[in-house]
């Protein structure tokens, strides 16, 4: 088969350009405000939101409101939840978060499993990509651009927010508006994503783009560049690679964002498992007994020069 | 810079107390710091340096006393660009994908509108504040890839930037060499002509009179406050750090 025809043949399906427009648009969104999320340590909230917005998403197709509807007060519920009990009490983050994201996945599955002939619970926890309609589409696109434009606008604040808070409050910043605006843009983002590869999988798209790029450079903007290409680019083939070899979609898109994470994390420079392991070697034949095999090697080679 | 701010004193703290839970962390705390000077708060851990500093951030609420900055309420002055922080060193991420210039550009932000965008002026302003603290040269290096006295200055540099009349500065001594330590208080010195002025938070006994103009010694509560020497006198010291330590002991790092 010729590579023009390779491309081209499963975009005569409708539902397979729905599935890309979905699946890229949702990824996108994701990746710029990954590259926040990982600094932040706020990973396992991207994880705690998107299952907690399964009653959300079960009551509002009961109700027969938009998924999206739903899916949000619930995830913004989620956070605030956490917010409450983390500021009153003693239990440290990660704890509240456990608690509170399984009781509200359980409440989720209760609700569908006393509503079973209306719901489809494969489809909310794994997506159903490839049964998006036109009004769905729309949905996820509105929002995703509505996400990310206040993401790009408020950019550089949140990227003050993640890396000193401190200096963000002296200097007459409401840093706890601005928590609330990041949490409330990752619960968004979640009922983006949610459409394109389920509830269980949107964490991987909320974690691994901000990850892979990170790893590939030092500045926060190259970072976010390098974000949203790379998920864009898992995201494709994701979706071919699901067409071809018959794979769950959602699966399939995820795989694609492991695989680029992990040849970054072999091959990228200096920190690049294959760089560590070639410095290593190179240190122990050259004798330099006791010089830290950490990854440091450039900057403390930079240190050198200068003092 | 209005009259009033400038007749009032730097800061103000009238009979400050401050709890966390059932741990009184300052109790009657009152201090007033006049305008150009260098002041040491001295202390051991746990002796309230942190806490005192929240409380002139505004982060921590008190449950006593009153605190005022350039005679104004602490969030008037942080809205006003008055007041600057210098974070310990290891409350940064170092891994952190911002450049030397992005971090005193950060100092600006309060200055700037909604998308915080840097305009021409704006970008001068960071590289005169890197010029005065000696980086410029780096300001394009990923803050990791500093130096432990370099990565000190950074955040003098945001200062500078900011143009605020206090600097908080905590431990800015901890890891630095003697050679950048020197460096650094010639910069605070300078600072100071300028009218500013400089609370800093340290455990290094030995390096304070060369340091401050005047010191405090605080243990829950201000034990003395005054000229360096007088402060640092022997009985003073053992009362605040709970032994004898003759106040010539060097590192002072324990």
């Amino acid at each position: 088969m010729d590579l023009v025809a390779f491309f081209l043949e499963p975009l005569q399906y409708g539902f397979l350009t729905r599935a890309l427009a979905v699946t890229v648009a949702a990824a996108v969104v994701a990746a710029v405000l990954s590259c926040w999320l990982i600094l932040m340590g706020f990973s396992l909230m991207g994880d705690a939101v998107s299952h907690a917005v399964l009653p959300g998403v079960a009551l509002a197709y009961i109700v027969g409101l938009p998924f999206s509807i739903g899916a949000f007060v619930f995830g913004a519920g989620a956070v605030a939840l956490i917010g409450v009990v983390r500021s009153t009490t003693r239990l440290k983050a990660d704890t509240v978060i456990g608690v509170v994201f399984t009781a509200l996945f359980a409440s989720g599955l209760a609700i569908v499993s006393a509503t079973p002939s209306q719901i489809d619970l494969m489809h909310i926890l794994f997506g159903n990509v490839l049964g998006v309609s036109t009004g769905e589409v729309w949905q996820v696109l509105v929002l995703g651009a509505l996400t990310l434009a206040v993401l790009l606008l408020k950019r550089r604040d949140l990227t003050l927010l993640a890396f000193d808070r401190t200096h963000a409050h002296v200097i007459g910043i409401n840093t706890r508006r601005l928590s609330a605006l990041l949490l409330g843009l990752l619960a968004l983002t979640v009922v983006v994503g949610l459409q394109a590869v389920g509830i269980i999988l949107v964490v991987a798209m909320l974690v691994t783009p901000g990850a892979t790029a990170f790893l590939l450079t030092r500045s926060f903007d190259r970072m976010l560049v390098m974000s949203v290409s790379l998920t864009v680019i898992a995201s494709v083939a994701g979706i071919y690679a699901s067409y071809y070899l018959d794979i769950s979609t959602g699966a399939a898109v995820v795989l694609c964002q492991a695989l680029v994470f992990t040849v970054v994390y072999l091959v990228a420079r200096p920190d690049g498992l294959l760089w560590q392991l070639a410095r290593r070697r190179r240190s122990t034949r050259g004798g330099r007994e006791g010089a830290p095999a950490r990854t440091g090697s450039a900057a403390d080679a930079v240190l050198s020069q200068d003092a | 810079m209005m009259s009033t701010q400038q007749s009032a004193p730097v800061l103000q703290v009238d009979h400050l107390g401050v709890t966390y839970g059932h741990v009184r962390a300052l109790d009657d705390v009152s201090i007033a710091l006049a305008p150009g000077r260098i002041c040491a708060l001295i202390g051991v851990n746990g002796s309230g340096k942190s806490t005192l500093f929240k409380a002139l951030m505004g982060l921590v609420a008190p449950d006593a006393g009153e605190v005022s900055l350039f005679g104004l309420p602490t969030t008037q002055a942080r809205k006003r660009q008055l007041v600057a922080y210098m974070p310990q060193t290891e409350d940064v991420d170092w891994t952190f994908p911002v450049s030397v210039a992005d971090v005193v550009a950060m100092g600006l932000y309060g200055r700037l509108g909604l998308t915080r965008r840097l305009r021409a002026a704006d970008r001068s302003a960071v590289d005169d504040a890197l010029e005065r603290v000696g980086l410029a040269e780096l300001r394009r290096r990923q803050i990791g890839q500093l130096s432990g006295g370099q990565r000190k200055r950074v955040f003098i540099a945001r200062s500078i930037a900011q143009d605020a009349r206090l600097l908080l500065l905590d431990e800015p001594f901890a890891g630095v060499d003697r050679t950048s330590e020197s460096t650094m208080i010639d910069l605070l010195k300078t600072l100071r002509n300028e009218g500013r002025s400089v609370l800093v938070s340290t455990h290094d006994l030995a390096g304070a009179p060369a340091l401050s103009d005047e010191a405090i010694l605080l243990h829950g509560s201000v034990l003395a406050h005054g000229d360096p020497t007088e402060v640092l006198t022997p009985q003073n010291l053992a009362l605040a750090f709970g032994q004898a330590v003759a106040p010539t002991s060097g590192e002072g790092d324990s």
